[in-house]
């Protein structure tokens, strides 16, 4: 029965993760993870490992994943191109692979360790429970515990940090979408003489380039240290703010009709 | 079941991993295969604390999980980022480093 339930979840877990890696739709990448996942969390089981089979049912195939899902979906389903960047690179990765899985066998099988032919020893009950794991937690791996909530922590502030959105960055470079749309959006809500003047227009698109002429000039004084336009080294928490509320109204005071020559790329929107 | 099939299962993973690192060349994928690697990683430390008979490998698990959760964070914020900015996500393309 331990056999039959080991080749399955093995079996699950190795074609999980041959899926992540041959499916060239990233989304489906990540739904054959969650696949590997849930097997793997049956092997744990396996294991005795009760604590960290739900956590890892609970905390990856859960948040994580959705975490993976919302990125492929934010980024999009891009395709791979087929050619290779570095010639013989789809021949020669999966060769360097086997010959990692070669050395790994021999590296483990050669050890001679006495117990990698048994079981191991007869376990006391509870072994892997919450119980057990919380009792190790905070008694012995105190330390551990705190500095794994630490990371976590800077983790967070890091992401926030690096996914904020930064108008002076996108304005000195390419232009997207995202920053047509927050610029666009509060003066086409907030402004009633944008709706006279341009009454049938959903998308607002003829605020962008007003917009982005004032944010630029906006941040072009330099009031607070801001270098002109450069690739940013300001901090971004003088830029953050300027993003979140500082812009809108400031082009609501300063020019509240849209000059008609100022809108031409949006008329044939 | 043995121990030796829990690790060579382990190996096998790890090595698909790797593999996929190799090949692959969009960074979520990339960020997938790592995470195959850490779980096999996983599957190695909970197979030994199974067989030595003591439950402080599944505290390092814990925290390989703990990581793992850090490192598909910040490197989700760097995907984003380079989606905002227009950056070709394929690795190979964002070259600006190379000598």
């Amino acid at each position: 029965m331990e056999q039959v339930a080991f080749f399955a979840g093995a079996i699950g877990a190795l074609g999980g993760a041959i899926a992540v890696i041959a499916l060239r739709n990233p989304f489906y990448s990540v739904l054959a993870l969650v696949v590997h996942l849930f097997a793997l969390a049956g092997l744990f089981l396996l294991l005795h490992a009760e604590f960290i089979a739900a956590a890892q049912i609970v905390v990856y195939a859960g948040a994580v994943m959705v975490l993976y899902v919302f990125v492929a979906a934010y980024v999009g389903g891009f395709e791979e191109p087929l050619w290779d960047a570095i010639p013989g690179q789809r021949v020669l990765a999966p060769l360097l692979g086997l010959a990692l899985f070669i050395e790994l066998s021999i590296a483990i099988l050669g050890t001679g360790l006495k117990t990698l032919e048994s079981e191991g020893p007869v376990i006391p009950a509870g072994f892997g429970s919450p119980e057990a794991i919380g009792r190790l937690l905070l008694e012995d791996f105190l330390i551990p515990f705190e500095a794994a909530s630490l990371l976590l922590l800077i983790a967070a502030v890091g992401a926030v940090v690096m996914a904020a959105r930064r108008p002076a960055l996108e304005l000195a470079g390419t232009e997207s979408p995202e920053s047509d749309r927050i610029f666009a959006s509060p003066p086409h809500g907030t402004d009633p003489a944008g709706d006279v003047a341009e009454p049938s227009r959903p998308g607002g698109n003829a605020f962008d380039s007003e917009a982005r002429d004032a944010a630029a000039a906006d941040l072009a004084p330099t009031p607070e240290g801001v270098t002109e336009g450069g690739p940013v080294p300001d901090s971004p928490a003088a830029i953050a703010p300027r993003a979140a509320g500082g812009v809108a109204p400031a082009i609501d005071e300063e020019n509240p009709p849209p000059p008609p020559d100022d809108d031409d790329d949006g008329k044939e929107g | 079941m043995d121990l030796s099939w829990y690790l060579i299962l382990s190996a096998l993973l790890f090595s698909i991993g790797a593999g996929g690192v190799l090949i692959r060349r969009s960074p979520l994928v990339i960020l997938l295969c790592l995470e195959l690697m850490l779980n096999s990683a996983n599957l190695a430390l909970l197979a030994f604390s199974r067989s030595v008979g003591n439950a402080e490998g599944q505290i390092f698990a814990l925290i390989v999980m703990v990581v793992a959760a850090c490192e598909v964070v910040v490197g989700l914020g760097l995907i984003v980022a380079m989606y905002r900015r227009r950056l070709p996500l394929d690795v190979d393309e964002s070259r600006g480093l190379r000598g």
